[in-house]
């Protein structure tokens, strides 16, 4: 198990063979940090990834079995596409979602659990994965299939190009 | 069925035969015979990779001879290695957002304080 004390770094652990662990600390009461989880008023400010890109659509309908699906865009028009169901939902201290890019991509399941002390926030999320090639596969190259010589020699041409 | 353009990316490249060919366009143009001489396949069921890597973006048809070699668009590759190899980019990215994004929302319940 992964833990962060300090606020401003995230954290990452692979406990198991199909799990990843995000930690990250932030000076902020977790029914903040909830709310900015679950709330597509609070969400398309921050959970954006690399700069440049926006989220225009923002759909979560937090509660057992309601769906969720998140649309990021770029100027350039690029777009990206995550959606999942909502399996379990404790407020302000878990979160249980899947999660897949698209038909063709395996699903994971997400646990958000928040814990405070003094006044800060420990934000762990656990992404599970269907099997061990595909964690390593998303996590070595993000995508989501199998790792064979010619999918490993496209990813270091990928990062030449990039 | 997904169809933003990294989601039509990601199924192009789903298939080793694919890869092959965007490897070896990666080395300079070449004509769908010298495309398909390395696979043990017909011509016409390497046209239709050819045919789904075209509609992905990821390769283009020259016009000026009458061969017509092709070539690879590294464009939509960029998307992905932006996109795919950025677990932890996405994530650090994201999580510095939430910082200032969380210091806004305590900012607003507490308009004239401050915390300490």
């Amino acid at each position: 198990m992964a833990t962060a004390t300090k606020t401003g770094v995230t954290s990452y652990a692979t406990p198991n063979e199909r799990e990843v662990v995000v930690t990250r600390v932030v000076d902020a009461p977790r029914r903040l940090v909830f709310a900015a989880w679950t709330d597509p008023r609070h969400i398309p400010n921050w959970l954006l990834g690399p700069e440049g890109w926006m989220m225009p659509v923002c759909e979560l309908d937090l509660r057992p079995g309601g769906a969720w699906r998140y649309v990021w865009r770029k100027a350039d028009g690029s777009e990206m596409t995550m959606g999942g169901l909502v399996r379990e939902v404790t407020p302000p201290e878990r979160l249980v979602t899947t999660e897949r890019w698209g038909p063709e991509w395996p699903e994971t399941i997400n646990t958000l659990t928040l814990t405070e002390s003094g006044g800060r926030t420990t934000i762990t999320l656990t992404i599970t994965y269907p099997s061990k090639a595909a964690r390593d596969a998303a996590l070595e190259t993000g995508m989501k299939g199998g790792m064979d010589e010619s999918f490993a020699r496209l990813d270091r041409l990928v990062q030449s190009l990039a | 069925m997904a169809t933003d353009s990294l989601s039509v990316t990601l199924s192009a490249l789903a298939d080793p035969t694919r890869r092959a060919i965007l490897l070896r366009l990666a080395q300079g143009p070449a004509t769908v015979k010298e495309l398909s001489a390395p696979f043990a396949m017909s011509g016409p069921a390497v046209s239709k990779h050819l045919r789904v890597l075209e509609r992905a973006g990821l390769i283009q048809q020259g016009r000026e001879a009458q061969w017509r070699p092709r070539t690879l668009e590294a464009g939509p590759i960029r998307e992905v290695a932006e996109w795919a190899s950025g677990f932890k980019q996405f994530w650090d990215a994201s999580y510095a957002r939430l910082d200032a994004y969380l210091d806004h929302l305590k900012r607003q319940e507490k308009p004239d304080g401050h915390r300490h």
